[in-house]
């Protein structure tokens, strides 16, 4: 009988033993250790907020003001601000001005965002090339959380608690404000203010997940952990912890991949987010294309 | 304050989408407190324009809105309106349960942080069994029929206890039995005094419970009594498709025939 049990246990330890090095080694590092807790923080903020960018449909938005950020980060770094500022500045201006475009024309709301967003991030590119700065355009694009500096890293953790206060504090009236916006107006609360709110901390969220994953990515983290929980329940609140379950799992695993294979951080965690996805979309229970596929065949079950 | 202030008075509204799309034009009507009111009229033909702007949804390029005497905004802020929306205008994929949606109606008495009161669930129970959804109120709202919806809805109506319900189109997709128990509650609601408008495109259910009828087509036709209002010649007008520049001309008629 002891021998039974004895005997698995070195098995084990020699499976676990990589594994153990796998996770451990990285952490050797300073900049390892740092590059994972930060991303792990982004991916909780942006799993909250991806909750309510899917319910209320504003994924393009958030690709818009990701984009719209970038002359604002040239401006920033030229003027020796924080780059967070300028960030913000540009990315919530780039709303206004898309609130007001649709407002005066007969253009779609695609149609404006289109035009404007890519107006403002031509125009960052035109920044970034002329003015002489130590801005590394690749950086802003692609994100760059392994060389993240202390200043950076303060100015992501203040962006992404603001997120966080103002999100809790509102939760129940953004909730309604994505639900059902004439309710909320018919009981006298202020939409215009929500929209904006809504708005402002969609431009804090992209300042927070700048640095790791880019503002070519930081939509799919904006969308992906909101969409995946989206296929997988049908209460807010389980909506809101599987986002952030499944978006801070391919944070951490997206960083180590990204040290262990030496590949682009920003893209493991995106990729490893899209597989989570495409599981959900496959196995999930309810909504899953399995699941409704066999569901149709047997009608009974 | 003069009783004929309660209720519902609409004046001169007219409304004018931005795609240029004329939806009101010179409406005034009134809706006489404590009663059930029928809002008639073909599709397309602004019920639910009359509706958004009553509600506040919808700015009117001119005219003004009072309930019980006061502005819109100013009702909105005393809970004195709630709306039971058309059933097209509702994500039903939303995660929110029929429990979720009913306590929304009590948003307006909580503080800011929305944290429900003892009596907020005791009216939230209380609307959810008297709609008789008590035993559904944990499903999410895309798992229910389409009576339970438009039941669902209706209780976050009276959960918010609000002295004014709209509701748009309530009797669409919905059985005669459903169609039947929505007609009694408002019934009762109405004998509680509350003032109930409903807008619809279903005539044969108006004269069985509507006190007072407004036919509406892109502007007030006739208003009045169900009894009165409910002539061939006021429907044909109503459903005859008139063209725009006759309207005004009838309406005078239409006012002539009351006066």
């Amino acid at each position: 009988m002891s021998n039974l049990c004895a005997l698995p246990l070195p098995v084990l330890g020699l499976l676990l033993e990589p594994m153990w090095q796998w996770l451990l080694e990285p952490l050797q590092a300073g900049f390892m250790v740092k590059a994972i807790w930060v991303s792990a923080f982004v991916g909780v903020v942006c799993a909250v907020l991806s909750c309510y960018i899917t319910l209320k449909g504003w994924s393009l938005m958030g690709d818009a003001v990701s984009h719209a950020v970038v002359p604002g980060v040239v401006v920033a770094y030229a003027l020796g601000l924080p780059f967070a500022l300028g960030a913000f500045i540009f990315g919530f201006g780039a709303t206004v001005i898309i609130g007001y475009v649709k407002s005066q024309t007969r253009l779609k709301e695609d149609a404006v965002i289109g035009v404007i967003f890519t107006g403002f991030f031509a125009f960052g590119l035109v920044l970034a090339t002329k003015i002489p700065s130590n801005v590394d355009l690749f950086h802003i694009l692609f994100g760059n959380v392994l060389g993240i500096s202390q200043s950076d890293i303060i100015q992501t953790l203040i962006a992404g608690l603001v997120t966080l206060v103002i999100i809790l504090l509102r939760r129940k009236d953004l909730l309604l404000f994505c639900f059902d916006p004439n309710h909320a107006k018919a009981i006298g609360l202020n939409t215009q203010l929500m929209y904006y709110t809504l708005l402002s901390v969609l431009a804090l969220t992209i300042v927070t997940a700048l640095q790791t994953a880019g503002i070519v990515l930081v939509v799919a983290m904006l969308v992906t952990p909101g969409a995946t929980a989206y296929l997988l329940t049908d209460r807010f609140d389980h909506m809101l912890a599987i986002s952030v379950a499944t978006s801070v799992i391919s944070c951490v695993l997206g960083t180590y991949l990204s040290y262990h294979l030496d590949v682009s951080t920003g893209g493991s965690i995106v990729v490893l987010m899209t597989i989570l996805f495409a599981l959900a979309m496959v196995f999930a229970p309810k909504y899953g294309i399995l699941g409704q596929k066999l569901r149709r065949q047997m009608p009974s079950v | 304050m003069r009783s004929d202030t309660f209720g519902i008075t609409v004046e001169n509204i007219s409304v004018t989408y931005s795609n240029a799309h004329l939806a009101l034009y010179n409406a005034s009507c009134y809706v006489q407190s404590g009663t059930i009111t029928g809002l008639v009229g073909p599709n397309g033909g602004g019920k639910s324009t009359l509706f958004k702007t009553i509600m506040g949804f919808v700015n009117p390029n001119q005219g003004r809105v009072h309930i019980d005497g006061l502005s819109v905004t100013m009702a909105q802020k005393r809970q004195l309106m709630s709306y039971v929306p058309q059933a097209d205008d509702v994500d039903w994929n939303f995660p929110v349960s029929v429990a979720d949606v009913v306590m929304m109606g009590r948003y307006g008495y909580m503080n800011m942080l929305r944290i429900p009161g003892r009596e907020d669930r005791r009216q939230v129970a209380e609307s959810l069994e008297r709609v008789g959804m008590t035993d559904f109120c944990h499903r999410q709202i895309g798992e229910l029929s389409g009576g339970q919806k438009k039941r669902a809805f209706l209780a976050r109506a009276m959960a918010q206890n609000s002295r004014v319900i709209l509701l748009d189109e309530p009797f669409t997709g919905v059985d005669v039995k459903t169609e039947k128990r929505i007609v009694n509650l408002l019934m009762q609601l109405r004998d509680e005094g509350h003032t109930i408008l409903v807008s619809t495109h279903d005539l044969a259910s108006i004269s069985t419970f509507c006190d007072r009828t407004i036919l509406l087509n892109r502007t007030i036709l006739a208003e009045g009594t169900t009894a009165d209002t409910f002539t061939e010649e006021n429907l044909s007008m109503t459903f005859g498709g008139l063209p725009l520049s006759s309207l005004t001309q009838k309406h005078s008629i239409s006012q002539q025939h009351y006066e």
